[in-house]
């Protein structure tokens, strides 16, 4: 008998495989958008309006069409007279692509200049004159919600106020009567602050317009080339089939690159009307003034809890503020994305959420920064209310969630607010996480460490979020429905080419989704190519966000690697002389099975595919495959942090941090692990310092990065990652859950519980994030609760 | 990120570069390391039409201390130099713990201690600690050299005493009459970060007396400020906890702070007079221990 390969070894599941895609990105030959010179190609520049709230009573662009170099001068006049002044967005509204009537916020797009080189560019834009009429400016959600507030989108024919809706589910009565049976009553309000997800690469598109065969290609920094090519279809209304969008190497996404904004369309329109290339890169202002911002989020909640500590029920309304323009990327069914998956963990017999959106004048987009569509502000909501109502039980932080998380035996879980739950261990990750901190030892510090003044705390943070969106019936993005896709070829010396409709972004798609091959096809990893990003040769997919290329693209890969083995079979069973049923498969081979000594490889079959196949059959091994997967995946995550803060400073330091994951089976634990760690780095960013804000006058503070802070590695504490508890998901076709945001979702709310621990006895109950220094301390030395939006203060 | 065009000229000699500046008249200037003026540009906040580089001029990237015990800084050293200086680690303790606090490695391995002096912004570390320390600024003119004290180099933000056609050539740390010690404290948001508040102290002491009492305040004003009666409070006593927590407070009270996002006004006074009393209580520590 032959030895069976051994999986690890071809790199297939569980193998820590070297990302394939580092092998160019560390020798600096990576290939993205602004690597791409094409012949003849020009330069757009954007100029943004430097208000926030404002008519435009002027503009004259005639001394920037005077420049020479300068090719053409976009303003909003001129793409209405094409119908494209304004777009739709994806989430059934519209925004402007150049400001005609009034600007909306500040940095808005009013017009842009295409020139022979950047340079140009640039000084046209400052050559061209605009006169502005200052209109009152809303910040906050609240104040756009007063009843004199003046109406932003006053383009909207229907538009009474600000509201853009208001949402709710679940049973409010049902939650009224569960409030009326508590002992205990517990409630926080908290503000989750508008972050960005300020990928290092800014957005940006090449446009080529070609007259003689009329296609269009752009090169551009999508998540989701295949959104975009329909997008394209049906706003420049071109035949779709003469549109190429081509994403390629993406210096990061994050769930910033899935939006179709200004700069592309204006830079299609003038590749179109100048018959040349037009390249348009955005800077970093513009990224982080413009382009889809994530949270901002003002969440208020209670619990209805029973003496001894069991939840009752849940009750939560959210005041979301959307920007100018409702453009956030998410299922269309759900207004506040999937917010309403707070406390599926725990067993909340009943349950509410209503939810309200307003504009403001500030950048538009909601995107899922590293979450999955707004479950980032729903797991921090719910693991800091769980901090404040077992504070307000007097109970053990670790006590109330074994009290109230989902058993073993429960699944499948439905939530009260329509969820279903298939699999999960909570409590084995939770014990494991207090086992690795030192839990018990620790609380024994703390309290020594209080007599000598100094401030230790620790935070829990435990949480199960949905990923993988859809299932079709339920998810969809404007109607688009939401599976993915995988086609595969396989060459005659057994050789790979396999597609998605996905598009990583750092997250190893390349590597991981040849692992996928190797372990349904014995086909060594390294013998499979992956290609993304092509909409003239990838399956159509939905792309990557949300966490979704494993559980949807990775089923997909996993089933047409399937339906290409079911194929292999036959040709095996031709090869061998026996019958089809005969056959038994181990990895990488077919045998007889009652002789399995006789075998053939599957690269074998891959030859006879081309060369020897029977009578009657197709030739060549390939085929694709469409996945809806039959529900979201739904992994768990136990965080605990621990801290020590200054209280002469308020500057805090985190001293441990352990994180268990349990994302089902992992595909390649190394991947798993960075894409944990990145996770919890971004996590420790929102706690701490990242974060944008606006003045009064809807100035934004935070447009570079020297207002807007990412930590560096030098103030990142270590990460103490445990993968010991594993899960499979049991409708996923390998088992994985997804794994890409666990870590940004539910650990900002850890560190924070830290802090807040830290300060107990001073009858602090919340500090809003960003935990910055002068705000904990603020905290401690007057005693109270430091909430809301992080003011920019004026003189004091 | 586009600048305005600009000209670009690179002096070979300290005596070309002044040509250059003076026929550039208020349009020319000097890069140094470039670490604050190539961001302006940038950003278009400044759109100066000539630029004279210095960093091809031989000779200009020393630090050394003379036999008098005085230290001389070279416009073209680099934080970084300082920041892995022996030299300072040995003889001047309130250098040698700002150099690691300035930016990020990156920004070190490029910007100059001179060019920050010139830069004048308020929350440059530099101005602080070479105010407390009570140097000087060698400026190169066309008629020759003058020295002028740090004191009088910063009129206001973003403003130096040079003239247009006047290159800083060196920064003079005057050799202390007693024992040295000192310290800098910065608090940052992260690293890379401009000081939210920045404190600078130098002191000279002949057994437990302080003979000489330098204190200077970073971003905590419109310029960096001299805390001068928080000095005064120190000269001539020994450092006990009355002493240490007078000067704390009288640092306090001379800053200026705004509140901005980087914090309240309050709470930046508030670290000032904590970072005041931690230097100068670390410095009592050690002569404790000594003692
Ligand atoms: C990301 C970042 C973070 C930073 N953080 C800090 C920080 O935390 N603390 C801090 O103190 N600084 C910080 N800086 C500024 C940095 O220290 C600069 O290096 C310094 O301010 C200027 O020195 P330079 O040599 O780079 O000067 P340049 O940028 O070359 O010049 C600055 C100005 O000084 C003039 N100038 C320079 N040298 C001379 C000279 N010899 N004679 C006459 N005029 C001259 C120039 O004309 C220009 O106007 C930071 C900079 C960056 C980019």
């Amino acid at each position: 008998m032959t030895q069976a390969l051994d999986e690890i070894k071809i790199g297939g599941m569980g193998a820590s495989r070297k990302r394939v895609e580092d092998n160019r990105f560390i020798r600096g030959k990576g290939n993205y958008t602004d690597d791409i010179h094409l012949p003849g190609m020009l330069h757009m520049e954007i100029l943004r309006s430097p208000v926030a709230h404002a008519r435009i009573t002027r503009i004259d662009a005639s001394k920037a069409w005077e420049i020479p170099g300068v090719h053409l001068v976009l303003t909003g006049e001129m793409m209405a007279t094409r119908n494209l002044a304004w777009m739709p967005t994806l989430s059934y509204d519209t925004q402007a692509v150049l400001a005609t009537d009034k600007v909306r916020f500040q940095g808005q797009e009013v017009a842009c200049v295409i020139a022979d080189d950047p340079y140009i560019a640039k000084d046209a834009c400052e050559a061209i004159e605009i006169d502005y009429e200052p209109l009152p400016v809303v910040v906050n959600p609240m104040q756009a919600g007063e009843p004199d507030a003046p109406i932003i989108r006053d383009d909207k024919e229907n538009q009474a106020g600000n509201v853009i809706y208001d949402w709710e589910v679940g049973d409010a009565e049902g939650t009224d009567r569960a409030f009326e049976q508590a002992d205990v009553v517990s409630r926080l309000q908290l503000h989750y602050p508008r972050s960005h997800p300020s990928p290092i690469e800014c957005c940006g598109s090449i446009a080529d317009f070609n007259r003689s065969t009329s296609k269009l290609t752009v090169y551009m920094t999508t998540q989701a080339p295949h959104i975009i090519r329909a997008a394209v279809a049906l706003v420049a209304e071109l035949p779709e089939h003469m549109i190429r969008i081509i994403s390629p190497d993406i210096g990061g996404g994050f769930g910033n690159k899935v939006p179709v904004y200004p700069g592309y369309v204006c830079s299609i329109l003038a590749s179109i009307l100048l018959e040349r290339p037009v390249k348009w890169i955005e800077d970093k202002t513009g990224n982080l003034i413009s382009t889809g911002f994530a949270r901002d989020v003002y969440l208020d909640g209670e619990l209805a809890l029973r003496r001894d500590g069991k939840i009752l029920g849940m009750r939560m309304r959210t005041l979301a503020d959307h920007g100018a323009f409702f453009s956030d990327a998410q299922p269309s069914k759900f207004k506040i994305g999937l917010m309403h998956s707070t406390f599926g963990c725990y067993d909340v017999p009943v349950a509410h959420l209503a939810a309200r959106g307003l504009y403001t004048n500030k950048a538009p987009g909601g995107v899922a920064y590293r979450c999955s569509f707004r479950v980032t502000e729903a797991m921090f909501f719910q693991e800091r209310m769980m901090h404040a109502a077992a504070n307000d039980l007097g109970m053990d932080q670790a006590e109330f969630r074994r009290i109230n998380l989902v058993r073993d035996d429960q699944f499948p879980h439905r939530t009260p607010l329509g969820f279903l739950l298939d699999s999960g261990q909570y409590g084995a990750c939770l014990e494991l996480g207090l086992k690795a901190v030192g839990y018990e030892d620790f609380l024994r510090q703390k309290e020594e460490a209080r007599k000598n003044g100094r401030l230790l705390g620790i935070g829990i943070s435990t949480m199960s979020e949905p990923l993988g969106a859809g299932n079709s019936r339920e998810y969809d993005i404007l109607g688009i429905k939401m599976f993915d896709s995988a086609e595969i070829r396989v060459h005659m010396t057994g050789k790979a080419l396999l597609r998605t409709g996905a598009r990583g972004q750092g997250q190893g798609h390349e590597t991981t989704w040849a692992q996928i091959v190797a372990h349904e096809l014995g086909i060594p990893a390294d013998d499979v190519t992956v290609e993304e990003g092509d909409t003239d040769t990838a399956p159509f997919g939905m792309g990557t966000y949300a966490s979704r290329s494993t559980p949807v693209a990775g089923a997909a890969i996993a089933m047409v690697c399937r339906k290409v083995r079911a194929k292999a079979r036959k040709l095996a069973a031709h090869l061998l002389e026996v019958s089809e049923e005969d056959i038994e498969w181990e990895l990488g081979r077919f045998y007889v099975r009652s002789a399995p000594d006789r075998g053939v490889t599957i690269q074998e079959c891959a030859m006879a595919a081309y060369s020897n196949m029977p009578d009657g059959m197709e030739p060549g091994l390939e085929n694709n495959a469409y996945y809806d997967p039959p529900n979201l995946t739904w992994p768990f995550a136990c965080y605990i942090v621990t801290v020590e803060v200054d209280p002469e400073t308020g500057v805090w330091d985190v001293l441990n941090m352990v994180a268990v994951d349990d994302c089902g089976v992992r595909i390649n634990p190394m991947i798993v692990e960075g894409q944990i760690m990145g996770g919890l780095t971004e996590a420790f960013a929102m706690s701490s310092m990242q974060f944008i804000t606006f003045d009064s006058e809807g100035n934004c503070i935070g447009s570079n990065y020297m207002d807007y802070l990412i930590p560096t590695s030098w103030e990142t504490p270590g990460f103490e990652l445990h993968g010991e508890v594993v899960t499979p998901c049991p409708h996923h076709p390998i088992g994985a859950k997804g794994v890409g945001e666990c870590a940004a979702v539910g650990g900002p709310a850890a560190f924070v519980n830290a802090v807040m621990d830290a300060l107990a006895g001073t009858g602090v109950r919340n500090i809003d994030m960003p935990l910055l220094p002068d705000r904990v301390w603020e905290a401690i030395t007057e005693r109270h609760d430091v909430s809301g939006a992080p003011p920019v203060r004026s003189d004091g | 990120m586009y600048p305005s065009r600009f000209r670009y000229e690179a002096a070979r000699s300290l005596d070309q570069a002044v040509r250059l500046l003076r026929d550039g008249g208020d349009e020319a200037k000097v890069l140094a390391g470039g670490q604050s003026l190539i961001p302006m540009m940038k950003l278009r906040f400044a759109s100066p039409e000539l630029l004279v580089d210095i960093n091809n001029i031989p000779g200009l990237d020393y630090h050394h201390a003379d036999p008098d015990g005085s230290i001389h800084v070279g416009a073209l050293c680099r934080h970084a130099d300082l920041e892995h200086s022996g030299l300072l680690q040995s003889r001047q303790p309130t250098m040698a713990a700002a150099a690691p606090l300035i930016a990020d490695p990156l920004v070190r391995n490029r910007g100059t201690l001179v060019g920050s002096l010139c830069h004048a912004d308020p929350q440059g570390d530099w101005a602080s600690v070479v105010l407390a320390l009570g140097g000087s600024i060698v400026a190169h003119g066309p008629d020759g050299r003058r020295t002028i004290p740090a004191a009088d180099f910063v009129l206001g933000p973003f403003e130096n005493a040079l003239a247009h056609d006047e290159i800083a050539v060196e920064a003079i740390i005057p050799a202390p009459r007693g024992a040295p010690a000192g310290g800098y404290l910065k608090l940052e948001r992260r690293v890379g970060d401009f000081a939210t508040a920045g404190v600078a102290v130098a002191i000279e002491t002949d057994g437990a007396m302080v003979t000489r009492a330098g204190i200077a305040l970073t971003g905590v004003g419109g310029s960096t400020i001299k805390a001068t009666a928080a000095e005064a409070a120190l000269t001539g006593r020994p450092l006990t906890a009355e002493t240490i927590a007078e000067a704390g407070r009288l640092a306090a009270e001379a800053a200026q702070p705004k509140s901005d996002h980087r914090g309240s006004a309050t709470y930046k006074r508030h670290i000032v007079r904590t970072f005041v009393v931690r230097i100068l209580g670390r410095i009592e520590g050690t002569q404790e221990r000594a003692a």
